[in-house]
């Protein structure tokens, strides 16, 4: 059942765990994917599954079968290092071939991939606007417009029924919206985390809200300004 | 002379000493000097070495064992004195190779010899290691895990030629872990540099010696291997303790038992309080200081506390100063005090061996029994502590499955050999052969490890390009980069701890760790107990629990993953067998004896081989109980199976509980016929199922890929900067298992599962039985088996069904509930 929500005067659905579909602009909202993180690693020597980026296309690619939508956005940290694009594997270069002429591809850079290229297309761009929505890696602080960003990785952890629960989570406040880390190997920050609270630049009596993606929908937890869950 | 405590070492008689080895005047004298005399099994252990041969010495604490280790390297030492390293010594605690060091060291200055003797482990100052490398003692104590290191290091061949002797203490404590996996590969090792080499191996009593010689030995040949037998130790003098003569329906802990136990305390001069987890020993430590009116002196022990904290209690003990410790697993080996004279067990025993180490750390004089007490919990308990009893008085140990080599291990050790040097892929092969656990690997199965360390071995030949491991023109493997070897130095080793957060003051004093998953119930203003004390929780900062201490009583204690001692199979078959036995019966206290007959009248006793389940509702829901006596681990597991089983027929589940004993399901709809839920086929493809997506199979996982290799070792305190942030092993799992289900760390991984988490073999067998053997028994009513089991719900966590979606919108809903105005 899909889940949808109003944030900035526009209507989103959570789209899998971790993307958003923005239906007035036929857009798919990814973050994070931290692409080729595992040879990242592999060049020091830690020999972790090189299918981490074809993973983390495929889900994408389920998703447009799913939305067919016009362009995809990807909110920063595309490629783990500024090396990745260079390094990204035959079968996973096919796929994102692909997705960017079904698409079109939008890369916002991140602090990770300054200097993301495009070649295998796709545009990059620092920040864009749309319905007076901005796009951008990390949250801006003092920005009074609707914002939507990427960073932090966001990530629901409690113990619930004395099981340890962890999920990739959507933080949301009346003005900003963090997404999730989409990548198959990108790890999380928990919500509660003063970094995060912190991006959220809260105004006075504000609080936070974490939205976590379930099968039959969502599940939506509310925080204090302290980063303290609501009990 | 502190710290100087060899009973054992005097208590041989002259008469009937035939022996073939002349020991040098100069040992011969020491001993008289003394008025002692050596023990046979001290003369036989030189009678091996003289005639060449490995040897293993099954003897109990107490015996004189170390000595009888030491005794032929010092007699070779003073016969043909050398330069370098003659005889290594390698103990599974770091502790006992500093204390071993004090207690040799001490006899070998009084007889003048010129031998030098160093400890060498994860402690040891690094200029000191270096300089160990350059100019080795003549002995060298160390841990499995130094060893390791050792030979990873390029001097290790000549470092290791001049060897003679390796001994192995408490071998039967490790030889059949992961650790022991290591040390046999680095005896392989060893045995190549030192062809000579003798092996030695100290061990307690053991089920089976024949298991322990044949993994000492090259090539798994016992016959090498020379059994020295020590002289029986005094029976020991167990009993029984209920409190207030009441067995309870419920609970672990013994604490009825409390004011019972201050008189003991007070009886004895030193009395150690096992108990089995961590959590229980914070609980009973609390307890025992709330009713302590006496003031005695009573310290705690666990592997939770810090270092410093664990030292110094350790001293404490060592002086004199405390009347009693409480503690856990974490004194089942280590530092012999000699003064303990009493050691009570609080709850279960869960195996007569670990029952029987626990007894041998209180008294160690052979002559004198040791002293010791048992606490059962509750009724199941209480048989089980008989049982126990009555093992200890036959002299029953449990035995023992030696499981196969793991690979992640295989990995590490591979690795550690490259770092040493190029290598030839079929001799190391042979050599790896030579270690019993690893005597089954063949040429392919070896291939793979190289090709995971190289490449990580994956379908896909992505980094090929980053080899960490290529072949020379020679054919010989060898290390791409030496700073591979660095990482590899770093990160070896077979610990892996669950995350964990460091527990201090501000001012930088740490008490010791809890785990991640408890500290996440924790914030600011929080208290609980830990190390004794109550803490008020100040902030979390990264790995850091900050804490001061709290000005209101704090009840919660932190507990404590993977903490659970599986009942023993031997155990459980006696208390199958008591049930079975009526007229045994009598011999039970009042009130275990009108239960169990009360459970004959209303229910039914199984009879030797049955399985009993029993259906009855009780307060407007349908409970099946059964009887399985294979182990909480072994019941849990089925509770998932069958519930699952349940949902998909319709029967509306809503949770189960498990115990050593039981497995209790309860549910909206009746179930008529148990039978189906019980079949074989639940292990074929269920089992499978649910073990890939449950977290027992993400927990090994995670061990693998540490021990392997394949990701880096969290070294706790020192968090990780910039690029090198830690990443779950969970998501590496779920990319692994879809895209190469096949890969060896998966395999590693569920060799691991198989062997250790789930005790699929008992569960397995269990289902197996079942078809044949269930008795069902349809009540009205709760029986009176059921009820130790019926009065843990609530109290153990219960989850199952598509979980943590389940529980997320459950959050939710309460979340909800609580939030609506």
């Amino acid at each position: 059942m899909a889940y949808e929500f109003e944030f900035g005067g526009q209507t989103f659905e959570i789209a899998g765990e971790a993307a958003l579909y923005w239906r007035a602009q036929n857009a798919l909202l990814v973050s994070d994917l931290h692409l080729e993180k595992a040879s990242a690693f592999a060049l020091y020597g830690q020999m972790l599954p090189p299918y981490d980026s074809v993973a983390t296309l495929q889900d994408i690619a389920a998703l447009c079968s799913k939305y067919s939508p016009a362009s995809i956005i990807s909110l920063g940290d595309n490629f783990h290092d500024d090396d990745g694009e260079l390094r990204l594997a035959e079968g996973a270069a096919e796929l994102l071939g692909n997705l960017a002429r079904a698409t079109e591809w939008i890369w916002i850079t991140g602090n990770h991939d300054r200097a993301v290229s495009g070649i295998w297309g796709g545009k990059a761009l620092d920040e864009l606007t749309l319905s007076g929505i901005t796009l951008r890696h990390e949250a801006k602080a003092g920005d009074p417009h609707p914002e939507i960003s990427g960073h932090f990785h966001p990530k629901f952890r409690q113990i619930l029924r004395g099981r340890m629960v962890k999920r990739r989570c959507f933080v949301k406040t009346p003005r900003k919206m963090i997404m999730p880390a989409f990548g198959a190997l990108t790890g999380g920050l928990d919500v509660q985390d003063a970094a995060i609270i912190k991006a959220c630049d809260l105004c006075d009596g504000e609080g936070v809200e974490a939205l976590v993606a379930t099968q039959s929908g969502c599940a939506r937890f509310a925080l204090n300004a302290a980063g303290a869950f609501a009990k | 002379m502190r710290n100087w405590r060899h009973q054992g070492w005097n208590a041989g008689k002259l008469s009937g000493i035939k022996s073939g080895v002349n020991l040098p005047p100069i040992i011969l004298n020491w001993f008289a000097a003394r008025g002692w005399q050596p023990r046979r099994h001290q003369l036989e252990m030189l009678e091996a070495a003289g005639a060449g041969q490995h040897a293993l010495l099954v003897a109990a604490t107490g015996a004189g064992k170390t000595l009888a280790g030491f005794l032929p390297s010092l007699h070779d030492l003073i016969a043909n004195p050398t330069d370098g390293l003659h005889t290594l010594y390698i103990s599974p605690l770091k502790a006992l190779a500093t204390d071993v060091r004090r207690n040799l060291l001490i006899p070998i200055e009084e007889m003048g010899l010129p031998i030098r003797v160093e400890a060498r482990t994860g402690d040891t100052p690094s200029d000191r290691k270096a300089r160990q490398r350059v100019k080795p003692p003549h002995i060298l104590l160390t841990t499995p895990e130094s060893l390791s290191l050792l030979l990873s290091r390029e001097d290790s061949v000549h470092m290791f030629a001049t060897l003679k002797r390796v001994i192995v203490d408490e071998v039967h404590a490790f030889a059949n872990s992961k650790r022991g996996d290591l040390l046999s590969l680095s005896l392989a090792r060893l045995q190549t540099l030192a062809p000579d080499m003798q092996r030695v191996a100290l061990s307690a009593t053991v089920a089976d010696p024949d298991d322990y010689r044949a993994w000492l030995a090259p090539h798994g040949d016992m016959e090498q291997v020379r059994l020295v037998a020590g002289d029986a130790a005094a029976e020991p003098d167990l009993t029984i303790l209920l409190p207030e003569g009441r067995v309870p329906w419920a609970g672990h802990s013994g604490h009825h038992a409390i004011p019972q136990l201050i008189d003991e305390i007070g009886r004895n001069k030193i009395t150690l309080i096992f108990c089995n987890t961590r959590f229980l020993a914070e609980f009973i430590f609390q307890k025992l200081w709330d009713a302590n009116e006496a003031k005695f002196p009573i310290g705690i022990h666990h592997g939770s506390l810090s270092v410093e904290a664990r030292r110094k209690v350790e001293g404490a003990m060592a002086e004199g100063k405390l009347r009693a410790l409480v503690c856990t697993a974490s004194l089942d080996l280590g530092v012999d005090w000699g003064n303990v004279d009493c050691v009570i067990q609080m709850g279960a025993p869960k195996g007569s061996s670990r029952l029987l180490q626990r007894i041998g750390r209180s008294n160690h004089r052979m002559d004198e029994p040791s002293k010791a007490i048992l606490v059962p919990g509750n009724r199941f308990e209480y048989l089980e502590a008989q049982a126990a009893f009555d093992a200890v008085a036959e002299g029953v140990r449990d035995g023992e499955t030696f499981r196969p080599g793991s690979y992640d291990v295989l990995a590490q050790h591979v690795m550690g050999i490259a770092c040493a040097g190029p290598f030839d892929e079929s001799a190391l092969l042979a050599e790896v052969q030579s270690a019993l656990p690893y005597s089954a690997i063949d040429a392919a199965t070896f291939a793979r490890v190289i090709a995971f360390i190289a490449t990580g071995g994956y379908a896909l030949k992505a980094y090929d390009r980053f080899k960490k491991l290529v072949k020379n023109p020679d054919g010989l493997w060898r290390l791409s980069h030496p700073q591979f070897a660095a990482q590899h130095r770093f990160n070896a080793g077979i610990i892996v701890d669950a995350p964990m957060l460091e527990i201090r003051f501000r001012n930088g004093r740490k008490l010791g760790k809890v785990e991640e998953a408890f500290a996440a119930t924790l914030s600011p203003g929080n208290c609980f107990t830990f190390a004794g004390m109550a803490l008020e929780v100040e902030s979390i900062k990264d790995l850091d629990l900050i804490v001061r201490a709290a000005t209101k009583p704090a009840t919660n204690i932190p507990s404590y993953m993977g903490a659970r001692l599986p009942l023993t199979t031997h155990l459980a078959g006696r208390v199958r067998q008591m049930l079975t036995d009526r007229p045994g019966w009598a011999r039970f206290p009042d009130d275990v004896r009108e239960w169990l007959e009360m459970q004959a009248y209303r229910s039914q006793m199984p009879k030797a081989g049955q399985l009993l389940v029993e259906t009855f509702p009780h307060d407007k829901r349908h409970y099946m109980v059964a009887y399985p006596f294979e182990g909480w681990n072994a019941h849990q597991s089925l509770g998932m199976l069958i519930t699952r089983r349940m949902e998909s027929r319709g029967l509306m589940p809503m949770g189960f509980v498990a115990s050593d004993y039981a497995l209790g399901v309860w549910s909206l709809k009746p179930i008529t016929d148990p039978r189906p839920l019980f079949s074989a086929d639940i292990l074929a493809d269920e089992f499978v199922d649910w073990v890939e997506s449950s977290y027992l199979l993400k927990r090994a996982f995670r061990e693998v890929a540490v021990i392997s290799g394949l990701v880096e070792r969290q070294h706790p305190g020192k968090r990780k900067t910039g690029r090198q942030v830690t990443f779950s092993t969970d998501l590496i799992y779920d990319v692994l298992r879809k895209y190469e289900p096949d890969h060896l760390l998966l395999e590693a991984a569920w060799a691991d599962a198989r062997a250790r988490l789930t005790d699929v073999g008992r569960l397995g067998d269990l289902l197996d039985r079942a078809a044949d053997t269930m008795l069902h028994v349809d009540l009205q009513r709760v029986s009176p088996l059921a009820v130790p089991l019926l009065v843990m719900i609530g109290r153990e966590s219960v989850a199952q069904g598509s979980v943590d979606d389940a529980l997320l919108m459950e959050a939710e809903t309460l979340a909800g509930v609580a939030m609506t105005p």
